[in-house]
């Protein structure tokens, strides 16, 4: 892998809400390489899309605030910079996917025009030279007959075409980053199967770095060099992909591994559930914000919350207990 | 009518069409072809998996079934009876017998009603209890399904995505069903959550001896559920058999396709296996295919695929396939 590219340091962000603060993130630490791929896995309200929505300074303040910490970009802190000078790298040097495609295009506004948005603003092109380049990328990522598709308007695209419609619109000013929040949840296994495949081509044509929010350790195995596990707002387990899925350590990784049926076993076997659902911190936990649902639970895990360790090189996990023999 | 006792649920070429209007006048300019022509059984005390992509058919066959909508020919028996030709009055009381589960947890439960009235209401529309009575069932019903019946008085948005989904399935385990039609009960949950509800719905099966067709698109959730699995393409069935068989041995390019897409958490794994990429989309419904539906994304299609629809027929012993290519 490349030179580092995002170093993130000590983030946290909350929310004021009626009932009190939430602390979505909570000293968050990790980077990314040139041509990395970082998956970031997690369930729902564990805060993996306010973290990286967080960098690119995306939450909605308020009631959003993004109290400590920093992200620095080659050489620039993100949290620091001006609205201006954000307003330039968002979209240009590190862009977005979203979740949704039937919600994230304009409905009202043709596909050329959507594409040509970021062109003229990014690279300064003109509205001939943003046609051209909105028909390549079109193309890039396999819409047939470009061309004549950019007076369409979303409605008349496919589920499967608009995500590679917003891809294409991610991809268009060349970032360095590109930051895809759970691009494929909305949509169908075989057209899941086509996009984690372009992405995949694209990273290796393009040589972007790639963070890849999602829920689902299956996309995740596919595609991610390095995986980082998140609960209640903070970072419980990082490894290289290969360790993460043959030596998972956290108690909440082994569960979320475990309520996945396997495709390539034959016995029926009760799927692990893991019992409860995940927390809303008012205030930063003093004990281990998953002891409440872990089975593995010791009188440390309600007293002091962990810290991330190195267990072997590269892969850290924040646990009091050791699962792999149950000892302290 | 049915031969083998074991049967609870025949469907003999279904056929839904729904008229698409056009212009002031509001004539009928096509149909879209939602279900064309599926048979198949369901067996007592089975779960039936039924997987493809979204807009292939699947849901309307379940709502089918069930008469939610009136389907434009083929017979549906349940036992014994045609549900098809019973009268509007006959067919409700029918339908304590066979109830549904919803994809979405969130638009499903009115969020004016709480959970008492959500769970209680089948029992009184069917005028099974009153008052006191109803608060005992609501409440025995929650235990079943793992929810506190002290959170009877709540309403659904005070509860997170998987206990909704509860709350669902206790209102159609309200009426002491013997069929249950599951579309999508879990699409729309978190992994770990998805496998609590998937748990529940297994220790019910065998507790209260239910039938259930489970519809999904989740083919390695579907194989841990069901025991067989039928896979649906643009309206037709392409392939259904035996759980364990279609995963070892998929028949239909479809199948394969669809088999080689799901992901995988086992990186090793997925180094080694080859995968099958579709292109483009499912066609429009409106228009399908001539020949075999599936023939305009199929990697091994040929000249007859287009000429010919391929006959759905018994492969092997309980195998069922539409193929030329078999």
């Amino acid at each position: 892998m490349g030179e580092l590219l995002l170093n993130v340091r000590d983030l946290e962000t909350h929310f004021k809400t009626p009932d009190g603060t939430v602390h979505a993130v909570n000293g968050v630490s990790f980077h990314i390489k040139e041509g990395e791929t970082l998956g970031v896995v997690g369930e729902s309200g564990c805060g993996k899309s306010v973290t990286m929505l967080s960098c690119l300074r995306l939450i909605p303040s308020p009631p959003g605030k993004i109290v400590a910490g920093e992200a620095i970009f080659r050489g620039q802190d993100l949290l620091k910079m001006s609205a201006e000078e954000i307003r330039h790298v968002r979209g240009g040097q590190i862009s977005m996917v979203f979740q949704d495609p039937m919600t994230s295009l304009n409905p009202v506004m043709n596909i050329g025009k959507q594409m040509a948005e970021p062109l003229m603003l990014h690279m300064n092109m003109t509205k001939e030279q943003a046609r051209k380049r909105s028909v390549e990328l079109l193309e890039l990522v396999g819409i047939p007959k470009a061309g004549e598709r950019l007076k369409d308007y979303p409605h008349q695209y496919s589920g499967g075409m608009r995500q590679r419609v917003m891809i294409a619109i991610a991809l268009s000013c060349n970032p360095q980053i590109l930051i895809a929040d759970e691009p494929t949840t909305a949509l169908d296994v075989t057209i899941q199967a086509q996009i984690v495949d372009l992405v995949k081509r694209l990273r290796d044509e393009l040589g972007m770095a790639i963070i890849w929010i999602t829920h689902d350790l299956g996309v995740v195995a596919n595609i991610a060099h390095r995986v980082m596990v998140m609960y209640g707002g903070y970072i419980i387990e990082e490894s290289d992909v290969n360790d993460l899925y043959s030596d998972p350590r956290h108690p909440y990784t082994l569960g979320l591994l475990g309520s996945l049926p396997k495709i390539h076993e034959e016995m029926h076997r009760k799927l692990f559930s893991i019992e409860g659902m995940p927390p809303i911190l008012y205030q930063k936990p003093r004990s281990c914000p998953f002891a409440p649902r872990c089975n593995w639970v010791t009188e440390r895990c309600w007293q002091e919350n962990p810290p991330l360790e190195t267990v072997t090189e590269g892969h850290r996990v924040a646990c009091w207990v050791d699962t792999r023999n149950g000892s302290k | 009518m049915t031969a083998d006792n074991n049967v609870l649920i025949k469907v003999d070429n279904l056929v839904m069409h729904f008229p698409i209007y056009r212009g002031v006048i509001r004539r009928q300019v096509g149909v879209v072809h939602a279900v064309d022509g599926v048979s198949f059984d369901i067996k007592q005390g089975e779960t039936l998996g039924l997987v493809g992509e979204s807009g292939c058919g699947k849901s309307t066959t379940g709502r089918t079934i069930l008469q939610l909508y009136k389907p434009t020919s083929g017979n549906v028996y349940f036992k014994d009876t045609n549900l098809v030709k019973l009268r509007p009055e006959r067919m409700r009381m029918m339908r304590r017998e066979m109830q549904m589960i919803f994809q979405d947890p969130y638009a499903s439960l009115n969020p004016r009603m709480t959970v008492r009235d959500i769970v209680g209401e089948p029992l009184m529309a069917f005028g099974e209890a009153s008052g006191k009575q109803i608060d005992e069932r609501v409440a025995s019903l929650l235990d079943l399904v793992k929810l506190n019946p002290d959170f009877s008085s709540r309403y659904p948005h005070e509860f997170s995505g998987g206990q909704r989904q509860r709350i669902g399935v206790a209102r159609a385990l309200a009426l002491n069903p013997s069929f249950i039609v599951c579309d999508e009960p879990i699409s729309a949950l978190d992994v770990s959550i998805q496998a609590q509800v998937v748990n529940l719905l297994e220790e019910l099966q065998q507790e209260l001896n239910l039938t259930y067709l489970f519809i999904a698109h989740d083919l390695s959730m579907v194989r841990h559920i069901s025991n067989r699995v039928a896979v649906m393409y643009l309206g037709i069935f392409v392939e259904l058999t035996e759980r364990n068989e279609l995963y070892r041995n998929p028949l239909h390019p479809y199948t394969q396709a669809l088999l080689s897409a799901i992901p995988v958490a086992d990186p090793v794994y997925n180094e080694q296996r080859r995968r099958i990429i579709l292109e483009g989309d499912v066609p429009s419904p409106v228009n399908p295919p001539s020949g075999c539906r599936f023939r305009t994304r199929c990697p091994i299609a040929d000249t007859i695929c287009a000429e010919k629809t391929p006959e759905w027929r018994e492969v092997e012993p309980g195998h069922f396939a539409a193929c030329h290519k078999i």
